[in-house]
């Protein structure tokens, strides 16, 4: 029971992953950037919540707005930040980002304090008893809530117009240009989605770990190690990915002694060699077309 | 041939900077200055050893790593184990933590050949992360959160207290790493170097064997960033794991990006940089620090991509030209045709 536990448990770390590994996804499809700060602006968004609430706002419509926010955000930083940097050498473009995570870090220092703060979990404290498994709801719910966008995504890609625009200002930009895809402006919608899950994923783990601003230290290093595992460039890659990462580092964390919960972290180090050396392209790398 | 004018001053203006360059470092920074600063001062010599480091693998090798905390924390580890459970010389750690960590970086340097650009960022990122866990995880060796308490070595001359005499060690290393870093650009590495970082095709026409190349820059890198670890260790007397975290890696980036990536002379004023910065902006607001750094990043990037070294090499140029300090010498371009033997040469 204990195995089947950790991997459900596994699961619910899996999909807070998978949406981070999804942000990075997204905006390295449409841009070919790794956005190093994606992880910082999750953060930021974990603590807008916090803010939303402290003046008097009730936790979903919090949520809500926080997610909307952080669309905002990130649509501004590709059109304030990334755009101008598309022609950029490889050293400046990794300048900025660098630049953007140790300043989003220190603002949200500025702004809050380094003090942990406590925001509430979006599903009640109790227990499901499915036959012998008692799982808590709120991994259920994490699970159910991943799944859910997963779905909202799959059905914006395939079954809209805006959805196959920008699919093809992704894959290629030229042609997409050429039939009157706005490409600037697909692209920009791409960084705010992608902002907007990175949200999701900071909104969720904060219950887990308490608000602070290296909270998300530990996710983006498994995020990274999804989307590399999934291939950079799949979006379907990345939700795999990061589940099999949440998985992986449970049973790791909880069957290998050696390794134990305080060298789980080493797990996503060796996935993201052991990828990157033997498959550098993921397990669903270079498929160009978006399948979710 | 092509004739370009370089600069060159006279003799005397040569040795009268010379001079001036030797009163700063041998008499105003030992002596003339107050005591704790000396030591910080010393840190700072640490950080440009490091800083030399990422001006080879980065910008000489075009090889962007965020994982230097990883190598300066080897080099530390060395020096501390070494002299706390054996009981060795602390002096006598330096050349074995350069060994360790040169060999680190060649193993890591293959991985490194594969990995492309923004891939070899994001390892080396997640490399230096993932350094204090691994640091706790094996206290048996590195006393774990603890750390280890290594001691200042004391000084043996009776007119030089400790942290001076740390200082002149620094300085007398630094000095020689530098002078090996001068070196290796100066001549036909750093040609075989830059084609092969701007472009792999032109480099191999030339006959630059790319994949040695690049492994042996990462080696030295490393070096450096050991030996710089090692050092450090002796003037803080102390390691333990949250020092050598993810900060540490980003901080030594943003030093050789704001002094310059492509200039050892500006690792100096990079150093400089994040020693005091972050001190001044955290006596304003903690948070300050940080966020200093990023701007300084961007800032650099957009105004001054060649650094404070790249600027203050401009100007100096410009200012021979004024004074009439240039000699006609040969074009690098004839130069370039000599670049086919430089796989001979020893790296």
């Amino acid at each position: 029971m204990l195995f089947a536990n950790q991997v459900i448990d596994g699961l619910a770390d899996g999909a807070i992953y998978a949406s981070l590994a999804l942000a990075l996804a997204f905006s390295y499809r449409s841009t070919g950037i790794v956005n190093f700060a994606q992880g910082e602006m999750a953060m930021l968004s974990a603590y807008a919540v916090w803010q939303l609430m402290t003046w008097g706002l009730p936790l979903v419509p919090a949520t809500l707005i926080s997610i909307a926010i952080s669309f905002a955000a990130g649509a501004a930083l590709y059109a304030g930040l990334v755009k101008p940097l598309s022609r950029a050498n490889l050293l400046t473009v990794v300048s900025v980002l660098i630049g953007l995570y140790l300043a989003l870090n220190s603002l949200a220092g500025f702004l809050w304090t380094y003090s942990i703060k406590a925001l509430p979990s979006l599903f009640p404290k109790a227990h499901l008893q499915i036959g012998p498994l008692s799982v808590s709801i709120e991994t259920v719910g994490i699970i159910a809530v991943v799944a859910c966008v997963l779905l909202l995504l799959y059905l914006l890609f395939e079954r809209t117009k805006l959805g196959l625009a920008m699919r093809g200002a992704a894959s290629t930009p030229d042609s997409a240009e050429l039939v009157g895809v706005p490409v600037p402006a697909m692209l920009l919608i791409g960084w705010g989605i992608a902002a907007a899950l990175g949200a999701l994923s900071g909104i969720l783990v904060a219950p887990r770990v308490f608000l602070n601003p290296t909270m998300m230290f530990g996710v983006i290093i498994y995020a990274f190690a999804a989307a590399t595992l999934g291939g950079f460039d799949s979006l379907i890659g990345a939700v795999v990915g990061g589940l099999l990462v949440g998985v992986v580092e449970n049973l790791v964390g909880t069957y290998i002694p050696w390794i134990g919960p305080d060298l789980k972290i080493v797990v996503a180090l060796i996935l993201i060699f052991g990828t990157l050396l033997i498959k550098p392209d993921g397990l669903f790398g270079r498929r160009k077309v978006a399948r979710l | 041939m092509n004739v370009v004018i370089k600069p060159r001053p006279p003799l005397a203006a040569r040795v009268i900077f010379a001079a001036v360059l030797a009163v700063l470092f041998l008499y105003v920074i030992p002596f003339a200055i107050p005591n704790y600063l000396v030591s910080q001062l010393a840190t700072v010599l640490v950080f440009a050893i490091a800083i030399i480091g990422i001006n080879l693998v980065t910008g000489y090798g075009g090889a962007i790593t965020l994982g230097h905390a990883a190598f300066v924390a080897l080099g530390s580890y060395t020096t501390a184990i070494l002299v706390v459970s054996y009981g060795w010389n602390p002096y006598a750690t330096i050349p074995v933590a350069a060994g360790l960590s040169w060999l680190a970086g060649w193993c890591l340097g293959f991985p490194a050949l594969r990995l492309q650009g923004l891939y070899l960022a994001m390892g080396t990122l997640v490399l230096s992360i993932t350094v204090p866990a691994l640091l706790k995880r094996f206290d048996g060796f590195t006393g774990g959160v603890q750390g280890l308490n290594v001691g200042n070595p004391e000084s043996p001359v009776k007119w030089l207290d400790d942290s001076q005499w740390i200082y002149f060690v620094c300085l007398a290393v630094a000095a020689i790493l530098y002078f090996v870093a001068a070196r290796i650009l100066s001549g036909p590495l750093r040609r075989a170097m830059v084609t092969a970082r701007d472009n792999h095709l032109v480099a191999a026409v030339l006959g630059v064997d790319r994949a040695p190349l690049a492994t042996a820059t990462f080696a030295m890198s490393s070096l450096y960033a050991g030996v710089a670890g090692s050092l450090y260790a002796m003037i803080v007397g102390f390691v333990s794991p949250d020092t050598f975290n993810v900060m540490l890696s980003l901080s030594l980036f943003v030093g050789a990006v704001v002094g310059g990536i492509t200039s050892i002379g500006g690792a100096i004023v990079g150093a400089m940089f994040i020693q005091f910065v972050p001190t001044w902006a955290s006596d304003i607001d903690v948070s300050l620090g940080g966020l200093v750094f990023g701007v300084a990043l961007i800032v650099t990037l957009v105004i001054l991509p060649s650094g404070i070294g790249g600027l203050v090499g401009r100007l100096y140029d410009r200012a021979c030209v004024r004074l009439g300090w240039t000699e006609a010498a040969q074009d690098e371009r004839d130069e370039r045709q000599t670049a086919g033997s430089i796989q001979n040469e020893p790296a």
